[in-house]
């Protein structure tokens, strides 16, 4: 069967102006209107007042070499934010997601050491998938809750890091593993692969989860597993593979990481999980599963990054951006309450 | 196509079913008869085993004994889709719907349509425009006003939410569609708009069982009436031909089955009245 119909061929008790009306409703398409509504909206108005307010009090911040700098600072929580995102919309939490990104990137520096920085490279992206599908695999087969098990691996993983290298940083310098760092002159200023890649990533996400069916049955499975389920959808599937996805988007992280930072060091980036879950946040994402987006996330992550530039620029002591920073996601979060308790009756 | 066969035939018929839990026989040699094209509502006392027969309708429950046929043909149900396979569809009590999904993506949970060619085998695109437009058909058919086929099922009201569960099983029902409590977490008013929407089910040519508590919601609606006690069906009667006193008394026991017009009485045996639950059970 390709679409519902009834197996009959009773005539419509509505009248037919009513069925055009649907109709017409039905073929116009949602395109920008949809991705501008509900979500986006916010945070994109957020991040314009930001920028507006700090290009009029400062006259370092309006330039092009700073923007640059901005998406660059952005690019590593903004690309781990992506797995948090598909995470947080199947109403689960991944607390782990720093500490894999450090397990595959001193597994890479390891064996970049004396090995072929591909090889490398790919050895720490299979860690980070398998770390993901242990995650997946707690939750989706055992239905333990994700806060606990990432809480958990988040232990384990960290300590496991430091372990395998005996709490040593290994420097990296093979082309291939720093790449990301280096890119073309874009209107006078660099515009990094890893920028082009954290963008690219954000494309491919928000298609996979607005044209999809696996799009979808994320949000169906985040929003109300049981209707998902009785509906036929594979909800422990779909939890499966959001994990492993998610490791695999945090080994992306992994080499943006190493771009921005050539060394792998088993004790960096210790707040990236609280990072990207504020990114996600403020990007308009609900903690409660089934709404919200990645283009919100690439904004909610700049938005983080725009303050803290701002803020330096305009001399104003960095605890302040922190501050900003934590009203921002009680703002975020109040917002998606207030929306969550006038749709749910 | 179920409207062909004559009204005297059934579609879907179960005999002797049985299911043990434990030391519990939640179905006791338990026979079910569904007409096309026929509103049939289940009723009973709580813990009659209403729920376990209709799971195992459903697939959602595998009976120990007994057997099912549909249309004629010998079935086995192992699970829920292989009901749905078979063209059975069941709505929840629970307002099964997804309330951040818009209608059209309640409509077709997991069996989304997609595009044509390799936008739809490779790039696996959705073709939303079609999917809108056999929601917005499906929706006019049953005569369910919404204002936009795009609305999230969370600004919907709760008869409208249960309206959209119906006809998305009404929309993938080939056979007959099954509705456990529809209207039990409804008011009065919705609940009214709901039993309208079955009544054009049936009208569509989709026989409905309903389960329900409510005697005038059966009444209302229902064509025959399967009276279910301690595990097994002990009348099927017509509800034209009979009243809710009536019907009340026999399913709480104090009226004997024996005392009432039921249907088809040469073919369908009708047990005598179990005299004690214990004994009975045992
Ligand atoms: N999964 C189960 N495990 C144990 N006992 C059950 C189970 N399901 C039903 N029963 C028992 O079977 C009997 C019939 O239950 P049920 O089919 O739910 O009745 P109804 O829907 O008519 O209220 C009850 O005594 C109930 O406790
Ligand atoms: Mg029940």
């Amino acid at each position: 069967m390709t679409s519902p119909s009834s197996p009959s061929a009773a005539p419509p008790s509505v009248p037919q102006a009513r069925v055009d009306e649907l109709q017409q409703d039905a073929g116009r398409s949602g395109g920008v209107r949809q991705l501008l509504s509900g979500q986006v909206a916010g945070p994109l108005a957020a991040l314009i007042l930001a920028v507006v307010v700090f290009g009029l009090t400062t006259d370092t911040f309006f330039k092009a070499d700073n923007f640059a700098l901005i998406l660059q600072q952005s690019v590593v929580v903004g690309t781990v934010a992506i797995g948090q995102t598909l995470i947080i919309l199947t109403a689960g939490i991944d607390l782990a997601n720093g500490a894999i990104m450090v397990m595959g990137a001193v597994v890479v520096g390891k064996f970049a050491l004396d090995g072929n920085p591909l090889v490398a490279l790919i050895l720490g992206a299979v860690v980070c998938i398998a770390l993901g599908l242990i995650n997946g695999t707690l939750v989706s087969v055992f239905s333990l809750p994700p806060f606990i098990i990432t809480l958990g691996m988040l232990s384990v993983v960290t300590a496991a890091a430091r372990l395998y290298t005996g709490s040593q940083s290994y420097p990296i310098d093979a082309p291939l593993l720093t790449v990301l760092n280096e890119g073309p002159q874009i209107g006078g200023t660099t515009i990094t692969y890893g920028v082009m890649l954290w963008i690219v990533m954000t494309l491919v996400i928000t298609y996979v989860l607005s044209q999809t069916s696996w799009g979808v049955k994320v949000y169906a499975v985040g929003d109300n597993p049981v209707s998902a389920r009785l509906a036929g959808v594979k909800t422990r599937r779909v939890l499966l593979f959001v994990y492993a996805i998610a490791g695999l988007i945090y080994a992306f992280g992994t080499w943006q990481a190493l771009g921005r930072t050539p060394t792998a060091d088993p004790s960096s980036y210790a707040t990236l999980n609280l990072d990207s879950i504020t990114a996600v946040v403020i990007g308009g994402t609900s903690l409660f599963g089934g709404r919200g987006g990645v283009i919100g996330t690439f904004i909610g992550a700049l938005i983080v990054s725009v303050l803290a530039n701002g803020l330096t620029q305009a001399g104003i002591d960095s605890l302040y951006q922190q501050v900003a920073t934590g009203l921002l996601i009680v703002i975020a979060v109040g917002v998606d309450h207030v929306v969550r308790r006038r749709q749910v009756r | 196509m179920t409207t062909e066969l004559s009204s005297d035939t059934t579609l879907l018929q179960a005999r002797g079913l049985t299911k043990h839990y434990g030391h519990v026989v939640a179905m006791d040699n338990c026979d079910f008869d569904l007409r096309p094209g026929e509103i049939l509502a289940v009723i009973g006392d709580n813990g009659a085993g209403k729920s376990t027969l209709i799971k195992s309708l459903t697939g959602a429950v595998v009976p120990d004994a007994g057997e099912l046929s549909l249309a004629g043909e010998r079935v086995h149900f192992r699970n829920p889709l292989d009901a749905r396979l078979a063209g059975i569809e069941t709505v929840y009590q629970e307002l099964a719907v997804a309330a951040a999904l818009d209608i059209t993506q309640n409509l077709y949970l997991g069996r989304e349509i997609r595009q044509a060619g390799p936008m739809g085998s490779v790039l696996r695109r959705l073709d939303k425009k079609a999917m809108r437009a056999g929601a917005a058909q499906q929706m006019a058919d049953l005569g369910i006003r919404i204002q936009s086929i795009r609305q999230k099922v969370e600004t919907l009201s709760g008869g409208q939410r249960q309206a959209v569960a119906v006809a998305r099983a009404a929309a993938w029902a080939t056979n007959l569609v099954i509705m456990d409590e529809p209207t039990a977490a409804l008011g009065v008013r919705e609940t009214n708009q709901v039993l309208d929407l079955i009544l054009r089910v049936r009208d569509h040519g989709l026989p409905v069982v309903l389960i329900s508590h409510n005697m005038p919601n059966v009444f209302q609606v229902a064509d025959r009436i399967h009276i279910h006690r301690l595990g097994r069906r002990i009348a099927l009667v017509e509800s034209a031909h009979t009243s809710m006193e009536e019907v009340v008394a026999v399913m709480t026991g104090a009226k004997p089955p024996t005392s009432m017009h039921t249907v088809g009485a040469d073919e369908i045996a009708v047990p005598a009245l179990p005299q004690d639950k214990a004994d009975n059970n045992g």
